[in-house]
């Protein structure tokens, strides 16, 4: 039960996200989610979107250095100490987390969070055993819809 | 008044230091053609043989050498001695895995440390002066040299070699250091610590002697009045001795070559032909007192000027310009020989594609080495943490292969300039000629 992130690589100077995003408007692509990350000469994009091949298959022919990578997309229970309640599953099973960021949804009583983690498997079977609800492709895209 | 370490010979007249030059010439033939079957064969392919050569009007006769030639005979193929002869090594800077030795013998070392000893007599110095040498010591020539020059003039020498500036103002303030030997890059930068820390006045620096690096007018006046002295060019490669090969006198108008060892030719570099006198071009040199690693028209690659002037100082030997340029593609970046083949060679090793720039810029004086490599998808990932692991495995790898630091920086793939296809592997923002 993962999604697919692509990850794209930009360099760390004015425009570099208007580049981007004008590659996608031109393709009329929509994006569910994205975060950035930054080091001082480069940072690299991670976005979720509706079709994932096609999407990495524009970036590619624009240019781009990208990557596909399965990532855990998780409802967060929407009241305070959520979070809390789900990445302590993660903690006391010894699940390493790469790296995390929120994405909207239209649904009102629910948040979602994507997880890059450092076992998949591992994480997927600790967190369902703890009722945390994740989401599969079909589901976030029409969760957000 | 001038003073001179060899005033007989520094102030000889054009005709002795010709009839030096004609019989040293010779004699150097003969010994290679006869000790080393690598010149032999070039000797012969050109169809010159030692008895074609009876004086320097007959040097064009004879074939060039290069870097490439060393390398190729890497590691003994240019000594012209049993190695049982030669005392010492010294080596330059590695280029794609082959470095090029130098060898000596007691008298090479001997010849070499006198040049030194004349580049810091005609900056001033006596044995009363103390010598704070902060070139790098070891397979780098610069500590060797100078410090040997020092000793020659007997003069109480600092063997401090490079870095640890904390420790390098200190020794200058405590011993009362009066002649500073380094390259320009790092005499600015301790000139700025030292007028940071209001030493000034605890210094008793008279003359600096730098080399190793291109350094512009602008940066001696800037050294010079930072550190109130004088500031002396110096010029030499490990092929043909070390620093020392020429130095700069009194007059500050170029550097005096050492024709009793060394006979200097300006060249074009695309023909080859020998260029007259006042012409820019390349510079050759043909060494005629060396044993154990005697050169025959090698060729530098710097791009200057000779002039046979009267210069002011009295001495009588030719004088180069300051190098104006390259005639290849190597790179001097903080006194170490950068070759964009070394770069490619990393790159290709660590499984890059050779898509690369260079960009060598000055800030505060001192060179930084910027290296761009093209982001490919094999060297990407998602994490951040993963790209800058292999960033800086890059990084050390570039150091271990060049010798000095180089920032490693990411770029969008086809970024990187091209013109009329070619890539441009070489941006030097420096103005250095």
């Amino acid at each position: 039960m993962t999604v697919k992130q692509i990850s794209v690589f930009v360099e760390n100077r004015p425009g570099s996200l208007a580049d981007f995003t004008k590659v996608l408007a031109e393709h009329n692509l929509d994006m569910r989610a994205l975060s950035l990350a930054e080091t001082p000469d480069f940072g690299i994009l991670r976005i979720i979107v509706e079709d994932s091949y096609e999407t990495a298959t524009t970036l590619k022919d624009a240019g781009y250095v990208c990557s596909i990578t399965p990532v855990l997309a998780v409802e967060i229970p929407d009241h305070p100490g959520g979070l809390y309640e789900v990445v302590k599953i993660l903690g006391e099973n010894q699940i390493n987390i790469e790296y995390t960021y929120a994405f909207n949804s239209r649904k009102a009583e629910a948040a979602y969070m994507v997880f890059r983690v450092g076992d998949n498997e591992k994480a997927i079977e600790a967190l369902s055993k703890n009722n945390v609800r994740l989401l599969s492709q079909d589901e976030l895209l029409s969760a957000n819809a | 008044m001038e003073r001179y370490f060899h005033p007989e010979i520094e102030c000889a007249s054009r005709e002795q230091i010709r009839a030096w030059q004609d019989a040293g010439l010779v004699k150097t033939v003969a010994h290679v053609y006869k000790n080393v079957p690598y010149y032999r064969n070039l000797m012969d392919q050109k169809g010159v043989k030692p008895e074609d050569i009876k004086s320097v009007d007959d040097l064009h006769k004879l074939p060039f050498i290069s870097k490439d030639d060393l390398r190729e005979a890497y590691p003994y193929g240019m000594l012209a001695l049993p190695v049982s002869e030669a005392v010492r090594i010294q080596s330059t800077s590695g280029t794609t895995g082959r470095r090029v030795v130098a060898f000596y013998t007691q008298h090479d070392l001997d010849l070499w440390e006198d040049c030194c000893a004349r580049a810091i007599v005609a900056a001033g110095g006596t044995k009363e002066d103390v010598v704070h040498v902060c070139y790098g010591y070891g397979l780098f020539t610069g500590g060797p040299g100078l410090n040997g020059g020092s000793h020659k003039l007997g003069s109480l020498t600092l063997p401090m070699s490079s870095g640890n500036t904390d420790r390098q103002i200190q020794f200058m303030c405590d011993l009362g250091s009066t002649i500073l030997c380094c390259t320009p890059s790092y005499a600015a930068f301790l000139a700025e610590s030292i007028c940071e820390r209001g030493l000034k006045d605890q210094i008793k620096l008279k003359a600096g002697i730098f080399g190793a690096e291109a350094w512009s007018e602008e940066m001696r006046q800037d050294i010079q009045n930072k550190l109130g002295i004088k500031a002396y060019d110096i010029y030499g490669l490990t092929e043909i001795a070390g620093p020392g090969v020429a130095f700069e006198c009194s007059e500050q108008t170029g550097m005096h070559i050492n024709e009793d060892h060394f006979i200097a030719e300006i060249i074009d570099p695309k023909t080859g032909e020998v260029l007259p006198e006042g012409e820019k071009g390349e510079l050759v040199f043909t060494t005629i007192t060396k044993e154990a690693f005697p050169m025959i028209r090698y060729r530098t690659r710097d791009i200057c000027v000779l002039t046979r002037e009267k210069c002011s100082c009295g001495r009588t030997h030719v004088k180069m310009s300051k190098p104006m340029g390259r005639s290849d593609d190597m790179l001097i970046v903080k006194g170490v020989n950068v070759f964009p083949s070394q770069i490619e060679t990393v790159l290709l090793n660590k499984g890059y594609p050779a898509n690369y720039q260079i960009v060598v810029s000055r800030e505060n004086n001192s060179d930084i080495l910027d290296v761009q490599v093209e982001m490919t998808p094999e060297m990407f990932s998602d994490a951040v943490s993963e790209v800058s692991t292999r960033e800086r495995e890059l990084v050390g790898a570039l150091k271990s292969m060049l010798g000095i630091y180089a920032n490693v920086k990411l770029v969008a793939p086809k970024t990187i300039t091209r013109s009329e296809g070619k890539a441009v592997r070489i941006i030097d923002k420096r103005n250095l000629y």
